[in-house]
Formats: C-alpha cells, sequence, structure tokens
C-alpha cells in the first residue's frame, strides 16, 4: 500500500501505534501471567524448607540446587539418600502412577461410552430421543458438589469406596463429552449409514467401522480435555479414596501441605513436575483441545 | 435368532446405544438427587435415620455460619462476572484486530494456567501471598516502601489473592472462548459496517456485541456455576477449611465441613438443597434476562 495522501499516512501511523500498544498490553498480561510458575519454578530449586516461612525468593542470587528433585527422584537410588526422604519418594510416584491409571481408564471408558450415546442420539430417530437429549443438557445444568454427599453415601453401600471404579463411573456419561460429539456427527453425512446398511453391515458394526474412524478429531479433543480433567480433579477423588497409598498426585500433594512445612521441599519439586504430563499434552494437542472447548460457546 | 435379528433392528438399536445413559441417570444422578432431598428432611448418623420434618432448615437459617457461607458464595459468584465477562470479552476482541501480533504465543502462555490444578496453583497463590518478607507480593510492598502485609488473615487482602487466583487461571480460557465467537461472525457484517460509515466503536457495539451474545451467555453460565459451587481454591489458598474469621467460607465448603468433617449428613444435604434452589433461582433470572428459553428448544430438537 502507497502511502500517497497526508491522510493515509497518519492512518499508517495509528496503525504502527495501535500494532505497537496492543502487542505490548499482551506481552505484559503474558508476563504477569507466566509470574507465578516461574517463581515456583524458581522455588523448587532452593531450600524448599525455608520457602514455607520466607515466602518464594525471587532474589536471583539466592543459592540454587536440585536438592529438591534429588530428593524427589531419591527412591531411583535410595542408597544415597535417608529413609524417610526414600519413603516419601515412594509414595509420591505411587500417587503419580495411581493419577496415571486412573486418568487412562477414565479417559478411554468416558470416550467409548459417551460416543456410543451421543451416536445412538444422533443417528436415530426414536420416541425418546428429545427427553433423553432434553435430560443430558439437564445433567448439566445442576452442580455435581450438590449430588456429592448423597452419591458419596451410595458409592459406600455399593462398596465401591477406596476404588478407581468410585471416582469414575458416576461422571462416566459426562454430558458435556455427550453434547460435543452429537455436534460433531449430526454435521456428517447420513447418507454413509444407508450404503453400508445396503452392503450388509449391522447397525453396530456401522458405528465402530464406518462412523468411528470419521468422528477421529472429535475423540482427540474430548480426550485432552477428559485426561485435563480427571489429572486435576480433586474434590471427588477426595472423598472416594481413604488410603494414602491410593490417593491421587493431587490429593497426595494436598496432604504435603502441613502447617508444620516439614515436606515443603517435596512438595515444591512434586508440584512442579507434577504440571509436565498435561503440559506436554497440551503443547502437543493444543489445536484439538480449543476445538473441544469451545465448541459449547459458540453453538449455544 | 430371533431375539438376535430384533436386537440388531433399526428401531431396537438406538435404545441400546443410549442404555448406559438411562442408567447412569438414574444411578448417579436421579437417586442421588432425590436421596439428597430426602435426606435434608431426616437426621442421619451412623446408618440410623429418622425424620425430623423442616428441623434442617429451621437450624440452618438461624445459622451464622451458613449465612456467612451464602453471603461469601454469592459475593464471590458476582465480583469474578465482574471480572471475567468483559475483561476477557475486550482482550479477545483486541487479540482478534489486526492489531496485534504474535498473537498465537499470546493464546499459549494465556491458557497454560487453567493446566494447573487447584492444588498447585493455590499453592503458589498461597506462597506468593505469604507474610513472609519474601513473598513476592511483600517485596512488591518493600519497593513501593511499604510494610509487609498479612495478606491471608484480613478479608480485603485475603479475597484479593482470591479473586487474582480466579482472574490468573481463566482468562486465559474466556479469551478463547470469545475468541471462537469472534471467529464465527460474518466479515461481510463490518464490510457494509465501513460502507455505512461506521466508526470501531459503533462496529463493536451494533455488531460485535450482539453477534458475541450466545458466548456471552455460555460464559456468564459457567461462571455462575464455578462462582457458586466454589470451594477448593479457598481451600488450598487457606490450607484447610479453615479461615480466620471464616473469610473464605462458601456454601460447598460449609456442606464439606458438615457432611464429611462431621458426619452430619441431614443437614449437609439441607445445604445442598439450598445451593441448588439458590443455582435455580440464578439460572432462571439469567435466562428470562437474556432470552434464551428459545435456544433450550432449539436443542431439544
Amino acid at each position: 500500500m502507497a502511502n500517497n495522501t497526508p491522510k493515509q499516512k497518519t492512518m499508517a501511523a495509528n496503525h504502527k501505534v495501535g500494532t505497537f500498544f496492543a502487542t505490548a498490553l499482551f506481552a505484559l498480561i503474558s508476563a504477569l501471567i507466566a509470574f507465578p510458575l516461574v517463581c515456583g519454578l524458581l522455588g523448587s530449586f532452593r531450600d524448599g524448607q525455608k520457602v514455607i516461612t520466607t515466602g518464594m525468593s525471587l532474589d536471583l542470587k539466592s543459592p540454587v540446587s536440585l536438592q529438591n528433585y534429588q530428593e524427589l527422584f531419591a527412591m531411583f537410588s535410595p542408597d544415597n539418600f535417608s529413609d524417610d526422604v526414600v519413603v516419601n519418594s515412594r509414595s509420591y510416584f505411587n500417587w503419580y502412577k495411581n493419577s496415571l491409571v486412573l486418568t487412562i481408564t477414565t479417559v478411554v471408558l468416558t470416550l467409548l461410552v459417551c460416543y456410543f450415546i451421543a451416536y445412538g442420539l444422533s443417528m436415530y430417530k426414536f420416541k425418546l430421543q428429545g427427553f433423553l437429549f432434553f435430560m443430558v443438557i439437564a445433567t448439566m445444568s445442576v452442580p455435581f458438589e450438590i449430588l456429592m454427599l448423597p452419591l458419596y453415601q451410595e458409592i459406600n453401600t455399593i462398596g465401591l469406596i477406596n476404588t478407581n471404579a468410585g471416582v469414575f463411573l458416576p461422571g462416566l456419561c459426562a454430558a458435556s463429552t455427550i453434547f460435543f460429539f452429537k455436534q460433531y456427527m449430526t454435521s456428517l453425512p447420513k447418507e454413509l449409514l444407508d450404503a453400508a446398511r445396503v452392503d450388509g453391515c449391522t447397525e453396530y458394526g456401522i458405528s465402530v467401522r464406518i462412523m468411528m474412524p470419521i468422528t477421529k478429531p472429535a475423540f482427540a479433543s474430548m480426550a485432552i480435555l477428559c485426561a485435563m480433567g480427571s489429572w486435576n480433579n480433586m474434590l471427588w477423588p477426595m472423598l472416594v479414596f481413604r488410603d494414602t497409598s491410593k490417593f491421587t498426585l493431587q490429593i497426595g500433594l494436598n496432604t504435603l501441605l502441613t502447617p508444620y512445612g516439614n515436606n515443603y521441599n517435596l512438595l515444591i519439586a512434586g508440584s512442579m513436575f507434577g504440571i509436565i504430563p498435561i503440559l506436554v499434552i497440551y503443547l502437543i494437542f493444543n489445536r484439538y483441545l480449543v476445538e473441544g472447548m469451545t465448541s459449547g460457546a459458540v453453538k449455544g | 435368532m430371533k431375539a438376535k435379528k430384533i436386537l440388531y433392528s433399526q428401531k431396537i438399536a438406538p435404545y441400546v446405544f443410549v442404555l448406559p445413559f438411562v442408567l447412569s441417570l438414574l444411578i448417579f444422578w436421579l437417586y442421588p438427587l432425590v436421596s439428597g432431598i430426602v435426606m435434608s428432611f431426616q437426621e442421619v448418623s451412623f446408618g440410623v435415620t429418622s425424620w425430623i420434618g423442616t428441623a434442617n432448615y429451621q437450624k440452618l437459617f438461624r445459622d451464622s455460619f451458613f449465612t456467612t457461607a451464602v453471603w461469601n458464595s454469592v459475593e464471590y459468584m458476582a465480583l469474578t462476572l465482574l471480572l471475567m465477562v468483559p475483561i476477557p470479552m475486550v482482550l479477545a476482541v483486541l487479540m482478534e484486530s489486526r492489531l496485534t501480533k504474535a498473537r498465537g504465543v499470546w493464546k499459549v502462555i494465556m491458557y497454560i494456567p487453567a493446566l494447573t490444578s487447584v492444588v498447585i496453583s493455590g499453592l503458589l497463590f498461597r506462597l506468593m501471598f505469604s507474610e513472609g518478607e519474601n513473598g513476592q507480593m511483600n517485596v512488591i510492598m518493600h519497593m513501593l516502601g511499604q510494610p509487609s502485609q498479612a495478606w491471608l488473615r484480613a478479608r480485603f487482602t485475603g479475597w484479593c489473592a482470591l479473586l487474582l487466583l480466579c482472574v490468573w487461571r481463566w482468562t486465559g480460557v474466556n479469551v478463547l472462548y470469545y475468541v471462537s465467537g469472534l471467529k464465527s461472525i460474518d466479515t461481510s457484517l463490518y464490510e457494509s459496517g465501513d460502507i455505512d460509515g461506521a466508526n470501531a466503536w459503533q462496529k463493536f457495539r451494533y455488531i460485535t456485541l450482539p453477534l458475541l451474545k450466545p458466548t456471552t451467555v455460555y460464559v456468564i453460565t459457567i461462571s455462575v456455576f464455578a462462582g457458586l459451587s466454589m470451594f477448593l481454591e479457598s481451600f488450598m489458598i487457606w490450607a484447610g477449611n479453615n479461615s480466620p474469621k471464616n473469610i473464605g467460607l462458601t456454601i460447598v465448603g460449609y456442606l464439606y465441613k458438615r457432611g464429611i468433617e462431621r458426619n452430619e449428613m441431614g443437614y449437609a444435604c439441607a445445604v445442598g438443597v439450598v445451593l441448588m434452589v439458590i443455582a435455580l433461582v440464578i439460572n432462571f433470572i439469567q435466562l428470562v434476562a437474556t432470552g434464551t428459553f428459545h435456544i433450550g428448544k432449539k436443542k431439544e430438537d
């Protein structure tokens, strides 16, 4: 664009100033947002016992060491450490493993179950269809915290307390996941189904062999959201799990947050190490995450 | 053979597909919902239940802790609405304008706090607002020539920490909601706005704002629910369910305290029922105010 007239020149200048300020604003906001995490990361390389009394130091001159992380990983070289450090490290990685197992189970089962429910709701015309879809929305409009206590008693009665099933079963038919799959499938052509039927494919065969491959992107989006939710979930697992050995990472970390601050070196290093799985998934599958998250906001 | 044929027919198949949902709805939604309401009229302790009519509710409305909890939750919800709707909207408009460079980078960074669990983010904010001399907030106070503060002991400063935690974690998410809302707006509308000589403010006011309404309704709905049922943020910031003078006590915190810590299930269920009524009333007001009943109908078909 050639800047011929004075008006065009001032417009171009204004645009440049605007660009500078808008970009600077976002740089500033990003810096502020990164600040607590940077503090936490720096804090994890400082003396953990002091963190509780003095706060996380920003002083770049204060001594930096890998000691917190060495203690966190002590169980992999137990000879170099005292017993209680090794025991702490063992329970940390036990929680980590519990969280991984629970998250993977939850993601796989939730996705499969929700996929088939959404398939049933969107690929057929049947009597209860409208009502059932209304109920999907209705379950979304009751906060979980209201159901929490009766559900806790129920799980207790069935005997699922202290089990992974007790944690993931109540949330298996996640309304938002069903909703997303349904939105996604409604936009796909139904002619495929009829073609497959003509070829002699059964109803269930179609749902697995024809439809599932086409809905792969939806699976990716929901897998990330579900994994994040499950990895970071805390309130409900806190009620279901009673034994320290069954704890997930989040509950375990919470137990380290004692008023005495005797475990803070493990807590701060363990917290930072606990973000890694989700951060890695996020950085790899960023695109799918945004699609999955925002579908509800745009379509209403 | 015949049974198999029926099971595989197009008439029966949809019912087979939705069966898990029906079961889950009955077992893990309807049953706890009803039994929660029933228990709120009972005294439940160690397996022995007895009907006590509305005694739980009568006690509840005289309970000053409960009043504190309700006001804290409602106030938190109102303040988060004020912070988490307009600010993300303006940021999203700015981000999607041609002015901002490197927006992909900012989006990624702004979303990262939402990946952290409430335990980890709560811990970070607890340490930042620590009373110690080296807590970041106190370091900033020292730079401004002010003495150290016991941030989490006073209501105003404690709530600043609580609200900042919410803003920190969810601004990026709400910006993303608005960005995708903006992307769904037809650009030709802005072009016709240009032809009619509309300035930037008029284009925002008469094109962007009305067309962002579905996004705004969505963001308000999730903020209302999240705000009303906030508990763990306060639980982490004050390292447990007890805060000085109950400045961090919320409805769900009180429900947890009574139901889990003191094992008074009946009383705690009454707290839950009141929370549900508040949520439904606010939801209803919001639906009427925004005229979204037609969206609800659209979803049904």
